[in-house]
Formats: structure tokens, sequence, C-alpha cells
């Protein structure tokens, strides 16, 4: 047995003692389960996926720990009542905002982080990495890590305006149809129904066949294709607002309808929709980079990372992973997404009393 | 160990503490209580007395968020506070039952009652499922529900307020438990309702000798019901006494302020005789949802100064009058004048003047504020719509509002509705009504939801308000003393129509006509013996039928 086998096992039994100690049942237990399971998966994986164990666990530590900082420094920076909110947030709400903070800031300075640009043929094609091209180039010899930052500020900008648009309409429709009630309201629902019973993807390739694959196109389209779902939850939650007996206050005041929607029922249907725009975003955001992947998003040499998943599939047979990086990218924001999301949810629900 | 044979319940120094930002708060400080079998316990106290918490604890239970500190629930020689889970919940259902206040959300609405009965018994392995249902309807039997052999096959929904109620003591009782807590089973009905689920509650205590805590915050209703009655203030004992005792001669101040909260009453105004014109005229109006007729010819003036009080059960059509006047239902038939011109029926179609004019105050102040908006804006919108006041001149009109409602306006400004208490928030939603200059209030059931001295503050309030602005007030209530204490004239409806109508000192002597009879006579009496004589005067079977007279 090497060194390596006896310290892992040492620091588990240890650590389950201490947390046995201390009283931490649900703590003893994660620890006590991991070292039976680590024993059982050293004695048929052998020290390799013990290897792969701690590797693991060390990732998720660090996670852990860039969140728990990143917490401390958001609590400092933004003080006050955010940071009693932010103190009783989970950690993976934070590390979701973190995740979010970084793609941010590389889609805005992404010209200032990138080392190449995004079309910007540096080198010949496939070329494996070296230290100025940190994940190699693609298939035209373009530097990867240059376009996978140029394709946080593409395929996020894009969707986020699509969203943004989804949400504009959807919402309007929702709270007209939920103040006015009647022939509006059907009216609008089933415009909505006919736009969801057609398949998403199936009509996006269609419309973008026909109107081509301008970014412009490509936002209204999402857009449209999206904004039925927001339309039906924002019309939920707003139908359960108007039936209060302070809007009824209001109606009987002569209040017109702007008013109504603007002052008494946007405030109170905020924390869902937010929650839900979190959620439309990871859906529009895979459409997106499917419909790019697809050839129909959007179109090079424009860096976006589902259609770089496709341009280098073809690496993935010689057993190389670089493909699955903006792959990896997308997956990464998209969890982090909705963890955020989860956060709010529970916020929003009153789970927390 | 012999001498405690008989005591069922004994809690000794309960402390229980309750969560609030990550801080442990203490809101029941140290309560003893001891219960006797078959005897029965009275809670009372204003909301936030901790009750209920007590209620709960001696099930062993806390609320989410709440935890039981300190002190011991000793349950027949077993201490529940250091009971595994598993050993209360053998407990729980089959040898200690709880009765809700809502029977409604507390039915599971997609199951049929009779299943829900015999749920319990059934998981005990007490009775066979044949056995518990017949069981069942010998409850509903001996809980006078009307058809006991098929009320059970219903669905929640299908049965009224007062029969569900019924039918959740019933299962209470389905395990034949040794102890029951009531939790203000009785509160949310009509008072013609109450008295059915009172006598009900008592028969079937009485006939299993099961022991009892009930807890209300109604003091007439606890004179029926206990043996003993224990007053509660803030989590902590305020005194404990026999029910006679503690009705005849009530040693603490608390206790007495409580005792005397019926007691205000307000002088009769007498209508205007030199020819003024009454405020608002409703004429002959009636009124339908769809098909289903609500209102029938429905009529009575309203003048300026004075308070109609309009009374009758759930479902007479109170409230649909006052849709009616405030234009949100219009009437299918008849005229509603405001200063000897007729409205428009419909709301849309009045002009802002008239709408100001008719202003309303609900119910339940929580829906009724918007939870998002802040005081100042609630309060200062209507000023701001109809009087055009902007910037120092709304805010001097909102501190004013405040001021007139007796909360100080540097305090109350700019916080939310959620902030504050229930009683802070109805005088809020009085100053939303008295921004708008109305000169006629509607009052829907504006103090049912309150604590009796609360509920006092506000009425004596309201009472002020009148005297200062002349305002006209239509108070819809059940409370037949809320009646006593404001009005000028009382309305009776039933069903959808007014049956009697008339000054208030006339409506309260006899001759009545029937169902003014039967409502007034529901009204509990701080008499312990009032239900009892109650019952025999109408004759014991008869309760269900004379409610439906």
């Amino acid at each position: 047995m090497s060194h390596f086998v006896l310290g892992y096992f040492a620091v588990l039994i240890a650590a389950s003692c201490l947390a046995a100690y201390f009283g931490r049942r649900p703590v003893f237990m994660l620890l006590f389960v991991l070292t039976l399971a680590s024993a059982l998966a050293g004695l048929f994986g052998g020290v390799p996926a013990l290897r792969f164990l701690t590797g693991a666990a060390a990732v998720l530590a660090l996670a852990a720990g860039i969140s728990y900082a990143f917490r401390e420094f958001l609590a400092i920076v933004f003080g006050g009542e955010a940071e009693r909110e932010l103190k009783n947030a989970p950690l993976t709400a934070i590390f979701g905002l973190f995740v979010i903070a970084v793609y941010a800031i590389a889609a805005v300075f992404a010209p200032i982080i990138a080392p190449f640009g995004q079309a910007e043929v540096v080198s010949s094609a496939f070329a494996p990495a070296d230290a100025h091209m940190l994940l190699g180039a693609d298939q035209l010899g373009r530097d990867m890590f240059s376009r996978i930052i140029f394709g946080a500020r593409n395929s996020v900008g894009i969707a986020l305006m699509a969203t943004l648009l989804a949400f504009f309409f959807g919402a309007l429709g929702g709270l007209i149809a939920a103040v006015r009630g009647g022939v509006i309201d059907t009216l609008i629902g089933r415009i909505a129904d006919v736009i969801m019973s057609v398949p998403s993807l199936i009509f996006s390739l269609l419309m973008l066949s026909i109107f081509g694959t301008s970014i412009v196109v490509i936002v209204i389209v999402v857009a449209v294709i999206y904004s039925p779902r927001v339309f039906r939850l924002t019309r939920a939650v707003a139908g359960n607002i108007v039936v209060m007996d302070y809007i009824e206050a209001a109606r009987l005041r002569g209040e017109g309808d702007w008013y109504l929607i603007r002052r008494e029922i946007l405030p109170n249907a905020t924390a869902p929709l937010v929650a839900e725009f979190g959620l439309e975003f990871c859906f529009v955001f895979l459409l997106i980079s499917g419909l790019s992947f697809l050839g129909l998003g959007i179109q090079p040499p424009t860096a976006d990372w589902g259609s770089m998943v496709r341009e280098n599939a073809t690496l993935i047979s010689f057993g190389e992973l670089t493909p699955l990086i903006p792959a990896a990218a997308i997956a990464l924001l998209t969890v982090a997404v909705n963890f955020v999301v989860d956060w709010m949810l529970w916020r929003s629900s009153g789970l927390k009393e | 160990m012999a001498k405690n044979k008989d005591v069922l319940l004994r809690i000794r120094d309960l402390r229980i503490e309750a969560q609030t930002d990550d801080e442990w708060q203490e809101i029941v400080h140290g309560v003893n209580l001891t219960l006797h079998r078959g005897e029965v316990l009275g809670l009372i106290g204003e909301s936030g007395a901790g009750k209920s918490t007590i209620g709960l604890a001696a099930m062993g239970f806390a609320r989410d968020g709440c935890r039981i500190s300190g002190g011991s629930v000793e349950f027949d020689g077993m201490e529940l506070t250091t009971s595994s889970p598993s050993a209360l919940r053998a407990l729980r259902g089959s040898r200690i039952a709880y009765v809700a206040q809502s029977a409604a959300a507390s039915f599971n609405p997609a199951h049929k009652i009779i299943d829900q009965h015999v749920e319990a018994p059934v998981m005990y392995r007490i009775r066979k499922r044949a056995e518990a249902q017949e069981d069942a309807m010998q409850l509903y039997e001996r809980l006078r529900l009307p058809n006991p052999q098929e009320i059970g096959f219903r669905y929640p929904h299908q049965v009224s307020g007062g029969q569900l109620q019924r039918a959740m003591t019933a299962m209470a009782m389905a395990c034949r438990p040794d102890l029951i807590i009531f939790d203000e089973p009785t509160t949310a009905l009509d008072v013609t309702t109450q008295i059915e689920v009172l006598a009900a509650i008592r028969d079937i205590v009485d006939q299993f000798d099961t022991a009892a805590i009930y807890i209300t915050h109604d003091l007439a209703v606890v004179a029926q019901m206990a043996d003993r009655i224990k007053v509660l203030l803030k989590g902590e004992e305020i005194e404990e006494a026999s029910t006679e005792k503690m009705l005849e001669d009530p040693q603490e101040d608390y206790t007495r302020s409580l005792w005397a909260v019926r007691s205000f009453e307000r002088q009769q105004k007498p209508r205007p005789d030199d020819g003024t014109k009454p405020v608002v005229s409703v004429q002959d109006i009636d009124a339908a949802y769809g098909d289903t007729k609500v209102l029938e010819d429905v009529s009575f003036d309203i003048y300026p100064g004075m308070t109609v009080a309009v009374v009758g059960e759930s479902g007479s059509g109170k409230s649909t009058t006052a849709r009616c006047i405030t234009g949100l239902l219009p009437p299918a038939k008849g005229r509603i004048l405001f200063d000897g011109t007729e409205m428009p029926p419909a709301f849309r179609q009045r002009s802002k003047d008239q709408l100001r004019q008719v202003q309303m105050i609900y119910q339940m102040a929580d829906t009724a504020l918007n939870p998002r908006l802040r005081i100042g804006e609630i309060i200062g919108r209507p000023a701001r719509f109809y009087g055009g006041l902007r910037g120092v001149k709304l805010k001097n009109r909102v501190d004013e509002l405040l001021g007139l409602i007796e909360l100080e306006p540097s305090k109350f400004y700019s916080r939310f509705p959620p902030e504050l208490s229930g009683g802070q928030k109805q005088r809020i939603g009085i100053a939303r009504a008295l921004a708008a200059e109305p000169r006629f209030i509607i009052c829907d059931e504006v103090t049912s939801a309150l604590d009796q001295l609360v509920a006092e503050g506000i009425l004596k309030l309201l009472d002020r308000l009148q005297k200062e602005l002349g305002l006209a007030y239509m108070f819809i209530t059940h409370d037949l003393a809320t009646v006593r204490a404001i009005a000028d004239e009382v309305v009776v409806m039933q069903r959808g129509r007014v049956v009697e109508q008339g000054p208030k000192d006339e409506m309260f002597q006899p001759p009545h006509h029937p169902y003014t009879d039967l409502l007034l006579s529901s009204v509990p009496e701080m008499d312990p013996n009032w239900l009892t004589a109650l019952l025999e005067e109408r004759g014991v079977d008869n309760v269900g039928e004379a409610a439906k007279v």
C-alpha cells in the first residue's frame, strides 16, 4: 500500500471522527459513507480511482472555498440589507453568482483578455496547445482560448437580448390579460397557444431559413418562441394578485390599467418573474447554441460556443477533449444560473419560513 | 403515582422559543398547566398570547421555526418533550387529537370526508375499515349532522362550514382520544352555526369523558365550554380559576379589561328631521351572479353622520349589497341614489368625484393593502389622485391623516404593511379611505379579524372620525356586539332580502322578526349556563333545524 492510500484513508477517518465529536451528524454521515465508498472504489479501481476521487474532492473544495470567500466579499461590498440576505444564501447560489460574474467580465473585456482576435488565423489547423495558445487551435488555425472568450460575448449577449425581449412581450401580454380579462385575455391566450403548439426548434429553423440568419432575426424569432411561456406564468401570477382587495380598492378609486400594472401588480410579481427569467435564459441559451450547432444560428467567423462544438467535432474521434470545452462552458453557465434561480425561487416562495 | 392517576396532562414551566433572523426568542415564558381526565380547560388571550403554541406543545409539537426549550410536558405519565418522533406519532391522532380553526383548510379537498375519518383508526389498527365507517356514521349522528349515513361520502366542499367543523370534531373522536385540543373551532363561523358546533362539541366531550383544551379569544364562548379558564398574555399566565369564579371575580386588571371590552356602547343618534336628504339611498335593488339571484328588493337609506349596521349570516347578501353600492356588481333592477341623484350602476361609468364620495374599508387588512408599497404611498395616492396634491403638500396631508388615525407620522411614513400589526394595518386602511375625503364609507367586517381590545380601539376611532368629519357609515357585520356598540340603525338581512330594519334601540327590544330573534339569541353571553338554557328553550334536537328557519 502506498503512502497516498494510507494518507487518504487517515484523513477521511480523522475528519469523520472530528465531525462525530462535534456532533455534526450530516457531515459525519457524509464523510463516513465516503470512506466506505472509497474502500470499495479502491478495491475495484485501485489507486487511480482513489486519485480521481481526491481530485474531484479537491475541485469541490476549491469551488466551495471560492464561493465562501466570494460571499464574504459581496457582503462587505454591498453591506446592509443585502449582507443579511447573502449570509443566509446557500453556497451553491454564491458559486452561481461567481460563475456569472466571471462570464460577465469575460464578455465585457473580451478584446483585452483574449490574446488574439476571434477571426484571426494564427497557426496551423488543429495545432496543439503551447505557451501562446492555451487550448490549441481550431480547424482553421484560430486560437481556441480567444474564441471561447469572444464566444461569451456573442452567445451570452444574444441569449440575454432574446430573453429580455421575450420577457417584455410575454410579461406585458400576461399583465394586460390579467387586468383586462374577457375577450382580450382569450385573444392573447389563443395566440400564445398557437405559438406554443409548434415545436420550437422546427419553428425557429423554418423562420431562420425564411428570413435569413442575421442576429436581429435570431433574437426576434427566439423571443417570439419563448414569450408564450412567460405570458402564461405572468398571467397566472398576476391572476392571483388582481383578485386582492387592494386591486379592487385601486379600481374603485378609478385608477387606469397602466397604474394597476405598474404600481400595484408588478411589485408583487417581481420575485417569480425574476426566477423565471433565469430559467428561460438557460433555455434560450441552449436553443441558440443548438441553432448554431445546426448552422442556422450565429454565423462564422463570429465565435459562438454552439458552432465551435460542431466545427471541432472531428477531434473527438481522435480522443481529444478540446471540442467539449465550449460545451462545458455552456453547461457551467446553465448550472450556475440554475443555482441562482433556485435560491431566488426559495426566497420568493416563502420556503425559508 | 397513585395520586397522579387522574391527572392526564401536566405541563411544567414550559418554555418555547421562536426563530427570528438567526436569533431564538422566547415566546412562551414558563407556563404551568394541569388537566384532569374528562376536564375542559379554556385557554384565552389575544393573538400572540401563545395559546395555539401551548396547545400544540401539549401534543409534544412545535411549529416550524419554534422549539420547546425548557420545561416538561407529561401526558399520562409519558414525557413528551424527550420522546422520539415515532413515539409521538403513535400518540397523535390516536390518544391526542387536534381540531383546527379552519376545517375547510384542514380537510384534503381531494378525498371524501369519511375516507379521511377512517384513516387514523385503520392505521392504528383500532378498527377495521368497515367498523370504522360504521362508527363514523354513529358519530355523525351524535353530532347531529344531517343524513349521517350519507354525509361522509361527500367531498369537503359539498358540505357547509359548520357541518365540516362538526365532521372534523367527529374525526378527532375517531380513535376515542383521551385529550382533544380545540383551536378556535368556531371563530370562523356565524353565530347561528356556532351554536350547533358548540353544542355538538360539548355533548361529545361529555359523552366520552374526554379531556379537552379549548383555545379561543371569545370569553362568552369559553364560558360555555370550559370547567376552568386560564388567561394568557404574551406567553405568560395571568391567572387561572374555575369558570364561575373567573367570570364573577377576576383578580387581575388585564382579565378585567378583557371582560370590559364589550361595554363600549354609543348613544343612538336619531335621523335628522330637517329635511336633509339621505347621503345614500338604496331603492329596490335586485342583483344576481349569473343565474343565481342573490339580492331581492333591498331598500334602505343612510343619512349623513349616521351609522347603519347591516347584519345577517354569511350568504345573506350583506357584502353583495356593498358591491352594488360601489358599482362592482351593477344591480339587475333598482336605483342607488347619492345625495338625491342617481348614480350610474357600474363603477367604470361613474365620474371621479362620484367614486371619491364612496370609500371602502375591508375585513382583511392583509389583502387590502399592497404589501410592496410604503404606507406614505398607500395613503398618499388617493390624495394625489383626487386632490392633485404634490410634493410637500402631499407629505403634509399624509402626516395629517396619520395623525388622525393616531399613528406617529415619522415612524410609519416609509414602512411597508407587513411590518405592521393587524390593528395598525386596519388603521392604515381607514386612513386610505379618509384620504379621498369621502362622505360615505362602507366598513365590511372591519373588526372581525381583530382581537377584542384592538377591535374596540378601531370602533372608537371610527366613532370619533364620524363626529369630526360628519361621515356616514354602512357597517357590515355578523357580530351583534359591534352593532350594539356603534350602530344608529340596523338592517337585518336573510337570503338576499331585508327582513327587518329600524333604529337600534327598537331592534334590540322585542317583538322581533323570528330571524332577528334567532340571531339575537344566538350571541353567546357571559353566563356559563347560557348555552344549556338556550338549548333547552329551543329543544336540543332542533338545534340544526332552528338555525335554518
